[in-house]
């Protein structure tokens, strides 16, 4: 369905072969060990994994923000035709960063600075990123930077009053939406979100879910979307990357990921896995399932496919080479060798 | 199951009568009414579980039961024992039948010991084991109980050397080793990798049936519950507002709170991302210090009416089958009957 409404469409996020290892004083560890992806105007893709897999230093990587003793060591970052990796600093913070793309962090509810308003907080933001607008707001008059900070509300559901309060005075929702307006103040092409919804209520994410789909279907927004909950992406993605230790398992669309049809499901075992340990509400199980094992030590990776360790399917082939990752279905990509070599394998 | 048949009275565990406790806020004279008028009895053996949102109260509950506060009013006994009995000797025997495991599994665990001094500490503090080796064979038990084998590997281990799911089995092992009657899991799973979340709760759940322990589990996440609890209850605002065998609660909730509840779960699902979700409640959870008059769900209801304000709350009606909700309206809100 997308590829209709692609035809002539440049991704507006692209990245090729990224990797972002962390140097520390017992080795490299390769947290993103190579990874590739496009992201499509108006599209959600969504970044899963467990944790450890990568995902939040992904992210980062995105806005060109690796975290010492982190480094970008390959690969190249397309940010609407801008190339990220090896930008310097300056550039970054002027000219990519909240004006290209931009990112609600895991827990930004949480750091709102607790002795500022949420108009000191939000005005300071405007004022960092961009000066010149934040000037001429003032300078036109009528409200000046308030009539700013009200639209962003207003933009994420919030009631102006808000901007009087403090964050403390605010729900654990109503700060999400607050930092989501802070993310969206100078109308990024794309904006990473970090698990906007993990440490919410039920009530409160799904409320969030729909703010976040709402602002895709009015806006357009594209947007990476970063959680370890694949119930959460079947919400709101529709193509979703799996990741495990680092590297790509599985890419593909919400129904090749979730698919019920045999045709269309998952093809990677970790996916596979994964899906089978969600719990699912409206399915009697007595059994859930789990996975064995725990992910791979990323400053010496197992040799070959560094799931086989937990890996069922494992065979002598698995431990040795590594899997590419490969076109096995229309846009469905899997790094499995057992996927590749014999489609009508047995699923989990 | 369970669930339908009338409790023989030897059978209860654990019970909880008309349990309050309020909170005085350090400014001003609100009153927080955290736990406010919560029953319920625990058979031996079965699982409970107490959803809600933050706020709902239900943590509260967990330390009322633990006895890390003691209740504004009401009455919690235990195998006989009386939460709150004045002498030293019937409050040990009441917490040595009660105990917890934690939500943070970094944070419960003092990380200056290894994990048989983590053992050995309840075994001390409740006079357990005469000699160093009577209390040491306790702990390798305790500790085969919940697979963290070979024994010998793990007990001079510090806490940071385990993974989130490793010390969860050893905070199970720690409540085992006294051999209560009742655990109480707040959350035991949610700060754990999603691949192993069920494994710990699987792992749980043998040892429950095994030892026949009855358990309270705390939790949000109502998808788990389903999988792990006999019974659920539906908290809202310091009150049970639906209780119920597992799979009625969920495939057929009478309460408008908790149909809510479980219209806001995600499923891994296709095709979901293109359209809004339809929420069936208003805004979010109101302070406990400010709770509404009549039925407290009133003000987020979508099928509010003027009796549920007026008239004196809802209390808890049953349907059949222990199957009991806290709705005035339900006959008319269209409730699909029993399954």
């Amino acid at each position: 369905m997308g590829d209709m409404k692609r035809a002539g469409t440049e991704p507006v996020l692209s990245v090729r072969g990224l990797k972002l290892h962390y140097f520390t004083s017992k080795g490299a560890v390769r947290a993103v060990d190579g990874i590739s992806f496009d992201l499509y105007p108006g599209e959600t893709l969504g970044l899963v994994g467990e944790s450890g897999c990568g995902k939040t230093s992904a992210g980062y990587a995105l806005l060109g923000m690796a975290s010492p003793p982190g480094r970008i060591v390959e690969g190249s970052i397309l940010v609407d035709g801008t190339e990220v990796v090896g930008m310097p600093e300056r550039s970054l913070r002027r000219d990519l960063r909240w004006s290209k793309i931009s990112m609600v962090f895991q827990g930004a509810m949480n750091c709102l600075t607790p002795v500022y308003t949420i108009r000191e907080l939000m005005a300071e933001t405007y004022r960092e990123h961009a000066p010149a607008r934040t000037r001429d707001a003032v300078a036109r008059g009528d409200g000046g930077i308030d009539a700013l900070l009200a639209e962003s509300l207003r933009l994420v559901g919030l009631p102006v009053a808000a901007l009087g309060r403090y964050p403390h005075e605010l729900s654990g929702g109503m700060k999400q939406r607050v930092a989501i307006a802070m993310a969206l103040f100078l109308e990024p092409r794309v904006v990473v979100m970090d698990e906007p919804t993990t440490a919410l209520d039920v009530i409160v994410q799904a409320q969030i879910l729909n703010l976040v789909k709402g602002l895709k279907r009015d806006l357009g927004l594209s947007c990476v979307f970063i959680t370890h909950d694949l119930a959460t992406e079947a919400e709101i993605a529709d193509r979703i990357l799996v990741m495990y230790a680092g590297k790509m398992a599985e890419l593909g669309s919400s129904e090749d990921i979730f698919g019920n049809d045999p045709l269309t499901g998952s093809l990677h075992p970790y996916t596979q896995m994964l899906l089978a340990s969600t719990p699912r509400l409206h399915r009697r199980v007595s059994e859930l399932a789990f996975i064995p094992g725990s992910p791979p030590d990323l400053i010496d990776p197992p040799e070959g496919c560094r799931f086989a360790p937990r890996c069922p399917f494992a065979k002598a082939k698995c431990h040795r080479d590594e899997p590419p990752i490969a076109e096995l279905g229309h846009r469905h990509l899997a790094a499995c060798w057992k996927a590749m070599e014999d489609p009508e394998y047995e699923r989990l | 199951m369970s669930d339908s048949s009338p409790a023989e009275p030897g059978d209860i565990i654990l019970e909880v009568r008309d349990l309050r406790k309020e909170f005085i806020a350090r400014k001003g004279r609100a009153r927080v009414r955290a736990v406010d008028g919560v029953s319920f009895a625990l058979r031996r053996g079965e699982i409970i579980g107490l959803v809600g949102e933050s706020g709902s109260g239900k943590t509260t509950i967990g330390k009322l039961i633990m006895r890390l506060i003691e209740p504004s009013s009401g009455s919690i006994e235990v195998a006989g024992f009386r939460s709150g009995s004045r002498s030293a000797v019937g409050d040990m025997a009441y917490r040595r039948r009660v105990q917890m495991v934690f939500q943070d599994p970094y944070a419960s665990m003092n990380p200056h010991f290894r994990i048989k001094d983590v053992l050995e500490e309840p075994l001390l503090v409740h006079r357990i084991g005469k000699t160093r080796e009577e209390r040491m064979a306790m702990v390798a038990s305790a500790m085969e109980k919940v697979k963290m084998t070979p024994v010998a590997d793990f007990l001079d281990r510090h806490p940071h050397m385990l993974s989130g799911g490793q010390r969860q089995r050893i905070a199970t092992a720690r409540t085992l080793i006294l051999r209560p009657s009742v655990i109480v899991a707040d959350e035991p799973v949610s700060m754990i990798d999603l691949s192993t979340r069920a494994e710990i709760l699987h792992l749980m759940k043998t040892i429950q049936e095994e030892m026949e322990l009855s358990f309270i589990y705390i939790t949000h996440d109502i998808s788990t519950a389903r999988y792990f609890a006999d019974r659920i209850a539906v908290m809202y605002l310091g009150r049970i507002v639906e209780i119920g065998g597992r799979d009625e609660v969920i495939d057929n909730p009478v309460h408008p709170y908790t149909r809510a509840l479980i219209a806001a779960v995600c499923e891994p699902e296709a095709g979901r991302a293109g359209t809004l979700r339809e929420l069936q409640v208003r805004g979010e959870i109101p302070s406990a210090s400010d709770i509404p008059s009549g039925c407290r769900f009133r003000t987020r209801c979508m099928y509010a009416a003027e009796e549920c304000a007026a008239l004196p709350e809802p209390e808890l009606e049953d349907i059949g089958g222990g199957h009991s909700h806290a709705c005035r309206r339900w006959k008319e809100i269209g409730w699909s009957g029993s399954p």
